[in-house]
């Protein structure tokens, strides 16, 4: 355990002592302001237009009309930010020949795995931190419910540790993290768009696709439900990849 | 303290070491010498549990290393031929992180940072990112990172690499030093590094043990036969050629040297077979000079040329070098 502690600190710090942790941090606050402004203003022409409808008043649901969406935006904000992170925690340790210390030192590779895991989502979650200003903002001025911010949040988290454990696995594939980034982004975009192509498709395929699109299983945490079909999805993509990532750092060793 | 059998290693189609044998005692300093591409780097990572071997067995500290590896890495320090340092890390704190994934309770931890860091001369180095360091300072952190948690075995790829002659001189004082309470191996390609640090040798070429001996010993038998240096002050160097040749046990005289009336001979005789005296008596007794006389022993650098040169004829070294 404290093994896993100490290289999670080591890679934060890596982090926060070069341009990439800012330029994630930054990049991510940027665009999330920009959806945060944009779904506002639809909200509040979505709310006039309630108010002076035909129908009567109607209340327009924050947390449908702007949560949810804004949650949902965010997987495009994943899309060029968590390669960013993850290209280099494998690459430049190989490349380097830093991975020389951690394979020779008494840790396993699991550990080194779930350190280096761990210090990616610490960062990720110091991203999402930032959109807790946005959600405040809400809190301030309205009264959304609870629940759907909370598992709303529960659900990014998730999601991008599978965006995460993904580009760890690429990253431990390359000695190149330039390459490892594009690879993570292609893989990532692929990822992303499976369930367009879905709608072309029979129902089962639509299933099977929609099953296996990162994005698609959002859906429900942004609207306050928590099913454990998803948190099972979540969390197995999770220890896949992690495990994949561990047999990748082995059969290195044995090509050498 | 270490073993290592009939390891053998291989990149794909490339055999990088094949079927290599030695041990090492505890306490002992042992030279691993081979040229370019001898396989030195990839033996070492084999017992470091950086890659496992193809066949063959690496037992360190007591551990075989592909069965308790863990057990085996808490005991083994390394120095890879690149120091492994993140460059955006102070020496301070590099040291810090290593010495906690390599087991350093948590409050020793400060001491021994700074304690490594004055034996290897880097404290004034210490707040200074790794990245920023000469080729020179990052190879001492990378010693301090190998011996940081005080290991009982040393393994260090190339440690006077990049240094300067003063560095190399105080690398060499320190290894030494710990040579004694730890079991050290040390690759280079510096023959005098040998001879001033290591009590015993072991030469590799194109992955094979060619010879593993004492320095002396090496430097003494592997001629194959004594040669011994001449000059003699005498009149004619052909007739002191024709009387040296004479006597029973030398097998031949050349004579690199014979301008004036002071020649050079050397004069090479059966392997073991000392001839000091008759040449001496010799030489005396037709009433020549004898200016000197002294065995001409095969530098270390010439037997490192000989063994690891293809068209010399190794096999007996072999031989002798492995089966003791
Ligand atoms: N990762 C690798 N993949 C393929 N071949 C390799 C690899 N590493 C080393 N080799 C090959 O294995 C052989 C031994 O290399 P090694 O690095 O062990 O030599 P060395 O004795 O350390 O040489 P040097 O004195 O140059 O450091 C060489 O022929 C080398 O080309
Ligand atoms: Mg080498």
């Amino acid at each position: 355990m404290n093994n896993i502690v100490a290289i999670a600190q080591k890679e934060l710090k890596s982090y926060f002592a070069s341009p990439i942790a800012y330029i994630v941090i930054g990049f991510s606050a940027i665009l999330f302001g920009w959806f945060f402004i944009n779904l506002l203003y639809y909200f509040d022409r979505m709310a006039m237009q309630a108010a002076g409808g035909m129908g009567g008043p109607q209340a327009v649901n924050v947390n449908e009309t702007l949560i949810a969406p804004l949650f949902m935006n965010v997987s495009v904000i994943l899309l060029f930010t968590l390669p960013l992170i993850t290209m280099r925690t494998y690459s430049e340790e190989k490349r380097s020949g830093t991975i020389e210390l951690l394979l020779t030192s008494p840790l396993t590779d699991a550990q080194i795995v779930l350190g280096k895991f761990f210090g990616c989502l610490i960062l990720y979650a110091a991203m999402l931190g930032v959109t807790v200003v946005h959600m405040g903002i809400l809190f301030a001025f309205g009264n959304p419910e609870w629940r759907p911010v909370l598992t709303g949040y529960l659900g990014l988290l998730l999601m991008g540790g599978c965006f995460l454990s993904m580009g760890l696995f690429i990253s431990s594939l390359t000695k190149n993290q330039i390459v490892a980034g594009m690879i993570t982004f292609a893989v990532f975009l692929m990822f992303w768009v499976i369930n367009w192509i879905s709608s072309f498709t029979s129902p089962t395929t639509q299933a099977v696709l929609n099953y296996l699109s990162i994005t698609e299983h959002l859906n429900d945490f942004t609207r306050g439900v928590l099913d454990t079909k998803h948190l099972v999805y979540y969390v197995s993509f999770i220890a896949f990849s992690l495990f994949l990532t561990v047999r990748s750092v082995d059969s290195e060793r044995w090509r050498g | 303290m270490i073993e290592v059998q009939h390891l053998t290693k291989r990149y794909g189609p490339t055999t990088a070491v094949n079927d290599i044998s030695f041990t090492v005692e505890k306490g002992e300093v042992l030279g691993f010498l081979g040229p370019n591409g001898a396989g030195k780097t990839t033996t070492m990572r084999v017992l470091t549990g950086y890659m496992p071997a193809t066949e063959g067995k690496a037992i360190v500290a007591g551990y075989d290393v592909f069965e308790q590896p863990l057990e085996a890495k808490r005991r083994t320090g390394y120095l890879p031929e690149t120091p492994p340092l993140y460059p955006e890390m102070t020496v301070r704190d590099y040291l810090m992180f290593v010495s906690r994934i390599k087991g350093v309770p948590r409050a020793d931890r400060k001491s021994r940072v700074q304690d490594v860091m004055e034996r290897t001369r880097v404290a004034d180095m210490a707040e200074r990112h790794c990245g920023k360091l000469s080729k020179g300072y990052r190879q001492r952190v990378g010693l301090a990172q190998a011996i940081i948690h005080n290991p009982e075995v040393l393994i260090l790829d190339e440690p006077t690499a990049g240094l300067d002659p003063k560095q190399i001189i105080e690398t060499r004082r320190l290894i030494k030093e710990l040579g004694g309470d730890h079991t050290i191996i040390l690759s280079t390609h510096i023959l005098p590094e040998v001879s001033q640090t290591c009590q015993r040798v072991v030469i590799i070429n194109k992955g094979h043990v060619v010879a593993v001996d004492t320095p002396d010993n090496l430097t003494a038998r592997l001629r194959g036969s004594e040669t011994m240096y001449m000059q003699i002050e005498a009149p004619s160097s052909a007739n002191v050629k024709g009387a040296l040749e004479s006597i029973p046990g030398v097998s031949s005289v050349s004579v690199p040297d014979m301008r004036g009336p002071i020649a050079t001979f050397e004069v090479n005789s059966g392997a073991g077979q000392d001839v000091r005296r008759q040449l001496a008596s010799a030489v005396v007794s037709s009433g020549w000079g004898l200016l000197e006389l002294r065995p001409l022993r095969m530098s270390l650098e010439e037997i490192f040329l000989h063994l690891t040169t293809e068209d010399t004829a190794q096999q007996p070294v072999v031989e002798e070098a492995v089966h003791e």
